[in-house]
């Protein structure tokens, strides 16, 4: 067990300086995520132009996992219609909880396969999975927000 | 890793011996020695206890109270047995007052059920501290919904130590219960109890004091403190989990109907009505925990063989050494400063959250306790989701926490 398969330098560096760290003005959708066993809290903002997520965002804290996999969630949805979102949503939750279908296509993943490393520490998966479950549930209508 | 410090050892506390006694303590995790600094969420046990519940299971288990044959008497005089250590343990007047519970929380929980639900109701008012952990919050919460009490929370200040000029301000003659720590779990911080369970007796309140983290730490007298209640965890103390003890005067005790009702809690049982048992058995319904009773009760001979003298003039020695150490690491903030404490270090890590802490520690085969250690009111006070703690028992070394500032360097390159 390697530390170093856990915190990669890309992570570490989301970490440190998280992309799309912001709030989107309404129109948006939104959710809020909790981990109350460790104290993560996020909340994702989406703006959606018909079918396709136009800007992504996310603010809280957390702990490096939580924020630098909401860091890169965000920047690998722009752009993204709702279906292509869930999608990756599946992909990922592959990928962290280490299922084979995934491995073999790490790659396609980008920047995002950098958390395969989560996988080997099983307390901490819930940590990489925060955001994307708060993206999938405010995108599909679970706590959205829709103000003029 | 250094071995800088020796280990500084009081003479009649034979650091390296007490360690043999706890085959835990002696294995590799994550291919370095474990360093177990998580005696606060639940300490180890020595072969004494181990053995003690193997040998009750071979050769000694029967019900108890139940049977006129050999093993049900032996096994009943293992239990009672058990009982009375545990009454000479914190002093209590009779083996009436020491009932068995689950532990702290239920101990807890029967208070709130059979003393404070029958007789509380709108205008009265239970007291606890901000400190409290949420076995000694939800409870009351829980009873105050039930009968329409209201619960009021003294505030405590920077360093973690509770506001005493508030506390005996929120006392008054609706104040019915008092209930608190004795030694926080999440800041170390030892309450002057007895103090303060003057001031509320002398508004006429009755009290109740958490002690899971004082027992397994410092000597306790009951009697001495003046407490109605006082409730307490075998697993903190080097016992087996599933068993506590909820201590009660006698006569505060009488005065309950009981809690849970079954075997063993009653005298005569027909339709037409139900003879409640004597105390103790009257709050223990059921097949007890007879095996943690007789393991809990070899805990504490355990620890009366070290002295809790002893065991608290170690723990002073490592809190103090730990104090100093971890102080030195760069960015690192002590939650939790109070004068007096136990052997508790909870703190922040500037730009590491504390769950990346407990990873990249654990990773050197050291285990801290991450999150907010079930006392959120206390993390929300200090404005931190979280902190990492080190808590001690008296088979810690000076060299673990050498090892755990080493570890928390390297998480601090990790991160830069």
């Amino acid at each position: 067990m390697d530390l170093k398969d856990l915190y990669r330098d890309v992570i570490v560096d989301h970490n440190r300086r998280p992309r799309n760290f912001r709030e989107i003005e309404p129109p948006r959708c939104t959710a809020d995520g909790h981990n109350p066993l460790c104290g993560d809290k996020l909340r994702v903002y989406l703006r959606l132009a018909d079918d396709v997520i136009e800007d992504v965002a996310f603010e809280g804290s957390g702990c490096a996992i939580s924020v630098a996999s909401a860091s890169m969630m965000t920047e690998s949805l722009k752009g993204k219609t709702q279906s292509e979102a869930l999608a990756l949503f599946e992909r990922m939750h592959d990928l962290l909880t280490g299922r084979e279908s995934a491995a073999a296509n790490v790659s396609e993943l980008g920047k995002l396969a950098a958390l395969q490393g989560v996988r080997e520490y099983p307390t901490r998966v819930k940590c990489a999975s925060l955001c994307w479950h708060t993206m999938k549930t405010a995108l599909t209508g679970g706590q959205t927000v829709t103000t003029e | 890793m250094s071995a800088r410090a020796g280990n500084i050892v009081q003479p009649g506390l034979d650091v390296a011996r007490i360690r043999a006694d706890f085959p835990i303590l002696h294995q590799a995790v994550n291919s370095h020695p474990l360093a177990y600094l998580d005696n606060a969420a639940s300490s180890q046990r020595p072969l004494q206890v181990i053995d003690a519940v193997a040998e009750y299971y071979r050769s000694d288990h029967a019900n108890v109270h139940r049977g006129v044959h050999a093993l049900s008497q032996r096994a009943t005089d293992a239990f009672e047995g058990a009982r009375s250590k545990l009454r000479a343990f914190v002093n209590a007047a009779s083996d009436k007052e020491i009932i068995w519970t689950r532990g702290t929380t239920e101990a807890i929980n029967l208070v709130a059920q059979a003393w404070a639900r029958p007789r509380l109701g709108p205008g009265d008012e239970i007291l606890v501290s901000r400190m409290e952990h949420h076995a000694n919050i939800v409870p009351w919460q829980m009873v105050c919904e039930q009968t329409g009490a209201t619960l009021v929370v003294a505030p405590i200040d920077e360093k973690g130590e509770i506001r005493l000029d508030e506390f005996e301000r929120l006392l008054g003659p609706a104040t019915r219960l008092v209930a608190v720590g004795h030694v926080s779990n999440a800041l170390g911080t030892i309450n002057p109890v007895r103090e303060m369970t003057a001031m509320a007796k002398a508004a006429g309140a009755a009290v109740l004091l958490d002690g899971a983290q004082a027992v397994p730490h410092m000597r306790v007298d009951v009697r001495e403190l003046g407490c109605d209640f006082y409730a307490f965890s075998s697993h903190k103390m080097c016992g087996p989990t599933g068993i506590g003890v909820l201590y009660g005067r006698e006569a505060i005790l009488a005065e309950m109907p009981p809690w849970q009702g079954g075997g063993d809690m009653i005298l005569a049982v027909s339709f037409e009505g139900t003879i409640y048992n004597d105390l103790p058995w009257k709050f223990e319904a059921g097949t007890p925990n007879i095996a943690g009773a007789v393991g809990f009760g070899a805990a504490v001979d355990y620890l009366e063989d070290i002295g809790m003298d002893a065991i608290a003039a170690r723990e002073a020695q490592l809190l103090e050494h730990a104090t100093r150490v971890l102080s030195e690491v760069p960015g690192l903030r002590i939650i939790g400063t109070a004068e007096h404490k136990a052997a508790v270090v909870s703190f922040v890590l500037e730009g590491i959250h504390p769950h990346d802490i407990g990873t990249i520690v654990d990773a050197e085969g050291i285990a801290v306790r991450t999150g907010h250690h079930c006392a959120m009111p206390v993390m929300e006070f200090f404005g931190v989701p979280a902190t990492a703690r080190a808590s001690y028992s008296f088979y810690n070394t000076e060299e673990e926490t050498e090892r755990l500032a080493a570890a928390l360097n390297k998480a601090q390159e990790m991160f830069a």
